[in-house]
C-alpha cells in the first residue's frame, strides 16, 4: 500500500466544474442576502422619514395630544413624558447595573454568586419586555391601585439594568490584568484600584453601554402598556399615568382617525431619529477612545 | 538609610535629601474595600432577587387561572371573557408559529449576510454595511409594527397573498395554508416582520464568530484546493458552530418575546379556525398588549398572566437549552481517548 | 540575482523554475528578482533571518497570497513548464497540486478520518472502501496510521501537537500533490515530535518535491539536499546543503551560518 497510480491531471476536472458552479451560486446568494437586508433597512427608514416628516410641525412640540378628528394638537406631553421617564429610568438603573457589572468582573470570576448572577442576567436580558411590565404591574400598580409614571420608570429601569451589567462586565474584562497589577503593586486598596484605574480605563465602553441601554428603552412600548399607561394631558406628576411617545403612537396608529394616524407617524419619526442619533453617538464615542 | 559611602561624591546629596517619615498605615483602605464589596455584591444579589421576584409574582398573579384551568389551559382554544372560560392554545400557537416562520427566513439570510461581510465584501464596504445591518437592530419595534401595518400589509396582500391564493387555493394541503382573507395581516405577516427584526442579531453574531476564525485554519482549507464556499461551509461553520447556535437562539428569544411588531400585524383574533397563514391570529404578547390593561380582574387577567408565565418559561427553556448545547459542544471538542 | 544558475547537479531534474519573481505588500517590496530552480524529489530548505522573505516566497508558490487584496506577485513560477501564477487553470486545482503545511497544526473541526478525506472529497468521487484505503494510505505516509487506526472517528483536535501536525501532513498528501511546502512546520512542536517529522520529510522526498522554510539552521542541515539563503528579500546564495554549510561562496551566507547575526 505504498504507491498509487500516477496522477492524471484531468481526473479532477468534471467534479471541479460542478464545484465551481456551486461556489458561484452560493456567493451570488450571499450577495442577494446582503441586498435583502439593506433593502428592508432603506425601505423602512425611507417610509418613516418621508411619512413622519409630513406629520411634523411646530405644533407637535408645543401642543398636547388632541381628541380624535381635531384640527390642532401635538405630541408635547408624550415627548416630555418619554424624556422624563427614560432619563429617570437610566439614572436609576445605571448605578445598579455598573455595580453589579463590577462585581461580576472584579470579584465574581469564581464562586457561585458570580456564575449564578451571570446566568440570571442572561435570562433577564432575553426576557420579553412585556413580562417585565407584568411584573411591575403586580408589585407596583396593583398595590397602588392605579397606573403611574413611577411604575413605568421602574419597568424601564429593570430593562436598563441587565444591559448595563453585560456591557460593564465585558468592558472591564477587556482591561489587561497588568494594569490592575501595576496599581496593586503600589499598595492601592482594591476598591480604589477598581474605581480609579480599571473603571476609568473602561470608561468609554461603559458609557457606550449606558447610551445603548438608553436608546433601547426609548423605543420600548410593552413595559409601559400597563404601568405608566398614557395620559391625554400634560403632567409631571410621577404618581399619575404619564403620556409617552410609544404608547401614544400605539393608540393613535391603531385608530381609524386620520389626524391621529398622521401624528403617529410624526411620533415614530421622532423616536427613530432619536434612537439612531444615540446609536451613532455611542459608536463614535467608542471608536474615539479606543 | 545611608546607601552611599561617606566619601562618595553623592554623600552630600544623600544627606541633603532625607527620606520622609513613613505615614501611619491607612485604615480607609480596608473599610473602603468592605463597603465597596458589599455594594457590588448587593447589586448582584438584587438581580438574583429580581428573577425570583418575577417568577413568584407571575405565579401568584396567574394562580386563580392555574387553579381553575390547570395544565389543559395550554391546549384549550376557547377564549371567552364573558363566560370566563379561557384557554391559551391560540396564543401559544401564534407565538410559536410566527417565531418559526421568522427563523426559517432569518437564519439563511443572516448566514448569507455574514458570509458576504467576511469573505466577499471589499474592505471599504465592510464597515458601512456592517453598521447598516446593526442599525436595523436599533430601530424600535413600534416602528416595525406601525410600518408593518400601514405600509407592508397592503403590499403583502396585493403582491404576495392574493397571487398565492389564486395559484394554490385549490391544492389540498397548500390550499389550507393560504386560505383566509388576504388582507396582509396574520401569522405570515407577523412572521416576516419578525424575521426582518431578528436578522441583524443573528447576522451580527455570525459575522463576529466567522471573523475570529484563525486565518491559518482557512488557509489550510484553501491550501488543499477548496473553493470559498467549501471553506466556509465545511470548515468555518463547524469551527464556529457554538457561536452560530448561540446567535440563532438569541434571535429566537427575541422573536418569541417581541410585542409591538407582532401586535400591529397579527390581527388580534382569538380563534384558531384553520392552519391558514393568512388568517388573523394572536400571540401571547399581542394578547397581553391588547387586553391586559382593560381586563376584568379575576379569571380574565389571571389567565393573561398565566400566558405571560408560559411565555417567560418558554424563553427560559430556550436560553437554558442553548447554554446546555454550548457546554456540550465545548466538552465534545476536547475529548481524548 | 543570478546566484543559482545551474547550482543543481547535472543529472538533477528541475521541478519548479522561478524567474524574476518580485513580490509586494502594498508599496513595500518583499521579494526582489528571485531566480531559482527547485529540484524534483529532493528537499530544498529556505533559511534566513526573520523578515527575509522565505515564508513569503513559499506562499507565492501555491498562490496563497491571492487571498489578500493588497499583496501581488510579478514574474514566473514555472512548474513542469507552465507558469503557475498566470495559469488558466483554476487556483483550487493549482493548490491541490501544491500542498502546504503551516507553522501551527490546523486540524479541521471534524474527525481524523474526515480531516484526511476532506480534500479528497472535493476532487474525487470515491466509494467508501476506496476512501478508506486512501485515508489509510495517507495516514501511513504521514507516519500516523499506527497511532490513530483505532480512533479514526475521534476529533482531530483531540490529538497531541505532533500528531496533529502529522495529521495535517497526511491531509495534504491525501490529495496526491506533486510538491509539498512546509512553512516552519516544527516551530510549535517539542523535540521528539520535531524529530519524527524530520524523519517523515526524509521519506516523503522519494515521492514528492519538498520545500521547507525553517529558522532552525541545524534542521536545514539535517533534512535538506539543497539550501537557499535569503536576506531582506534577496536570494543571496543557493546550492547543495553540504556546500552551503561547509564552504559557502558568499560572505553574507557565512556570517549568517556562523551566527554572526540573526
Amino acid at each position: 500500500m505504498s504507491a498509487l497510480p500516477a496522477v492524471d491531471a484531468d481526473y479532477r476536472l468534471p467534479l471541479h466544474r460542478r464545484r465551481k458552479v456551486i461556489n458561484a451560486v452560493a456567493l451570488m446568494l450571499s450577495l442577494l442576502a446582503m441586498a435583502f437586508g439593506v433593502f428592508w433597512l432603506i425601505w423602512i427608514l425611507w417610509d418613516t422619514l418621508f411619512l413622519g416628516v409630513q406629520g411634523l410641525s411646530v405644533a407637535i412640540f408645543t401642543q398636547d395630544t388632541p381628541p380624535p378628528n381635531a384640527d390642532t394638537g401635538g405630541l408635547r406631553n408624550a415627548i416630555v413624558g418619554s424624556l422624563v421617564m427614560v432619563l429617570l429610568a437610566t439614572a436609576v438603573g445605571t448605578p445598579i447595573g455598573i455595580l453589579a457589572g463590577v462585581y461580576l468582573a472584579e470579584y465574581g470570576q469564581r464562586g457561585w454568586l458570580g456564575n449564578v448572577t451571570r446566568f440570571i442576567n442572561d435570562t433577564l436580558l432575553s426576557a420579553p419586555s412585556i413580562v417585565i411590565g407584568l411584573f411591575v404591574y403586580t408589585i407596583v400598580v396593583a398595590q397602588m391601585r392605579h397606573f403611574s409614571a413611577m411604575a413605568g420608570i421602574i419597568a424601564l429601569a429593570l430593562i436598563v439594568i441587565p444591559v448595563v451589567i453585560r456591557t460593564t462586565e465585558n468592558m472591564l474584562a477587556l482591561i489587561p490584568n497588568s494594569l490592575r497589577e501595576a496599581a496593586f503593586a503600589l499598595g492601592t486598596p482594591k476598591w480604589i484600584v477598581i474605581r480609579s484605574v480599571t473603571l476609568k480605563a473602561a470608561r468609554a465602553g461603559v458609557v457606550t453601554g449606558v447610551l445603548l441601554a438608553l436608546a433601547r428603552i426609548s423605543g420600548e412600548t410593552a413595559p409601559l402598556l400597563f404601568t405608566a399607561l398614557s395620559n391625554q394631558f400634560f403632567t409631571m406628576n410621577l404618581q399619575q399615568p404619564m403620556a409617552n411617545l410609544p404608547v401614544t403612537i400605539f393608540k393613535f396608529a391603531m385608530s381609524p382617525f386620520s389626524n391621529w394616524q398622521q401624528m403617529a407617524w410624526a411620533g415614530v419619526f421622532i423616536i427613530t431619529v432619536g434612537v439612531l442619533v444615540l446609536n451613532i453617538l455611542a459608536r463614535v464615542l467608542f471608536r474615539q477612545r479606543h | 538609610m545611608d546607601a552611599t559611602l561617606p566619601n562618595s561624591p553623592y554623600a552630600e546629596d544623600a544627606r541633603a535629601v532625607q527620606m520622609p517619615e513613613k505615614p501611619p498605615a491607612r485604615r480607609s483602605g480596608k473599610l473602603g474595600d468592605l463597603v465597596f464589596l458589599g455594594l457590588t455584591r448587593g447589586a448582584a444579589i438584587l438581580t438574583l432577587l429580581l428573577l425570583v421576584g418575577i417568577l413568584i409574582s407571575l405565579l401568584l398573579g396567574a394562580w386563580p387561572a392555574i387553579r381553575e384551568f390547570g395544565l389543559p389551559f395550554l391546549w384549550t382554544a376557547e377564549w371567552d371573557p364573558v363566560q370566563e372560560k379561557f384557554g391559551g392554545l391560540v396564543m401559544i400557537y401564534g407565538t410559536l408559529m410566527t417565531s418559526l416562520i421568522a427563523l426559517i427566513i432569518a437564519v439563511p439570510v443572516s448566514f448569507g449576510i455574514a458570509l458576504f461581510l467576511t469573505e466577499l465584501s471589499p474592505r471599504w464596504l465592510k464597515r458601512p454595511l456592517g453598521t447598516a445591518i446593526e442599525l436595523l437592530a436599533a430601530i424600535p419595534s413600534i416602528v416595525y409594527g406601525m410600518w408593518g401595518l400601514l405600509v407592508f400589509a397592503p403590499i403583502l396582500s396585493t403582491y404576495v397573498q392574493q397571487p398565492l391564493q389564486r395559484a394554490f387555493g385549490d391544492v389540498p394541503v397548500l390550499g389550507a395554508l393560504v386560505s383566509g382573507a388576504p388582507v396582509g395581516i396574520g401569522i405570515l405577516s407577523a412572521g416576516i416582520i419578525l424575521a426582518i427584526m431578528i436578522i441583524p442579531f443573528i447576522a451580527a453574531v455570525m459575522r463576529d464568530v466567522f471573523e475570529v476564525t484563525p486565518a491559518m485554519l482557512k488557509e489550510s482549507a484553501y491550501g488543499v484546493g477548496a473553493t470559498t464556499w467549501e471553506v466556509v461551509w465545511r470548515v468555518v461553520l463547524p469551527y464556529t458552530k457554538a457561536g452560530v447556535i448561540g446567535g440563532v437562539m438569541l434571535g429566537l428569544g427575541r422573536a418569541l418575546g417581541e410585542t409591538m411588531a407582532v401586535t400591529f400585524v397579527i390581527g388580534n383574533f382569538n380563534q384558531l379556525n384553520s392552519l391558514s397563514l393568512f388568517e388573523a391570529a394572536n400571540s401571547i404578547t399581542s394578547a397581553l398588549a391588547n387586553e391586559f390593561a382593560e381586563a376584568a380582574p379575576g379569571l380574565h387577567s389571571a389567565s393573561l398572566i398565566y400566558l405571560g408565565l408560559v411565555l417567560f418559561l418558554i424563553t427560559f427553556v430556550v436560553l437554558a437549552f442553548s447554554k446546555l448545547l454550548l457546554m456540550q459542544l465545548a466538552k465534545g471538542e476536547g475529548s481524548r481517548t | 540575482m543570478d546566484a543559482t544558475a545551474s547550482a543543481l547537479k547535472h543529472n538533477e531534474k528541475v521541478k519548479m523554475r522561478v524567474r524574476d519573481l518580485n513580490f509586494y505588500y502594498g508599496k513595500y517590496q518583499a521579494l526582489k528578482s528571485i531566480n531559482l530552480e527547485i529540484p524534483e524529489k529532493k528537499v530544498t530548505a529556505f533559511i534566513g533571518p526573520s523578515g527575509c522573505g522565505k515564508s513569503t516566497l513559499l506562499r507565492v508558490f501555491n498562490r496563497m497570497f491571492e487571498l489578500y487584496p493588497d499583496q501581488r506577485a510579478e514574474g514566473e513560477v514555472n512548474v513542469d513548464g507552465e507558469n503557475v501564477l498566470t495559469s488558466k487553470e483554476d487556483v483550487a486545482l493549482v493548490r491541490a497540486k501544491i500542498g502546504m503545511v503551516f507553522q501551527k497544526p490546523t486540524p479541521f473541526p471534524m474527525s481524523i478520518y474526515d480531516n484526511v478525506a476532506f480534500g479528497v472529497r472535493l476532487f474525487e468521487n470515491l466509494s467508501k472502501s476506496a476512501m478508506d484505503d486512501r485515508v489509510e494510505w495517507a495516514l501511513r505516509k504521514g507516519a500516523l496510521w499506527n497511532e490513530v487506526k483505532d480512533k479514526l472517528g475521534q476529533s482531530g483536535t483531540s490529538l497531541s501537537g505532533g500528531q496533529q501536525q502529522r495529521l495535517c501532513i497526511a491531509r495534504g498528501i491525501a490529495v496526491r500533490p506533486e510538491i509539498i511546502l512546509f512553512d516552519e512546520p516544527c516551530s510549535a512542536l517539542d523535540p521528539i515530535s520535531t524529530a519524527k517529522i524530520e524523519e517523515l520529510i526524509d521519506e516523503l522526498k522519494s515521492d514528492y518535491t519538498v520545500a521547507i522554510v525553517t529558522h532552525n539552521m541545524q534542521q536545514a542541515a539535517r533534512v535538506s539536499d539543497y539550501t537557499a539563503y535569503m536576506y531582506l528579500g534577496d536570494l543571496v546564495e543557493f546550492g547543495e546543503t553540504d556546500q552551503i554549510f561547509i564552504k559557502p561562496r558568499k560572505k553574507e551566507t557565512e556570517d549568517y551560518i556562523t551566527g554572526r547575526f540573526g
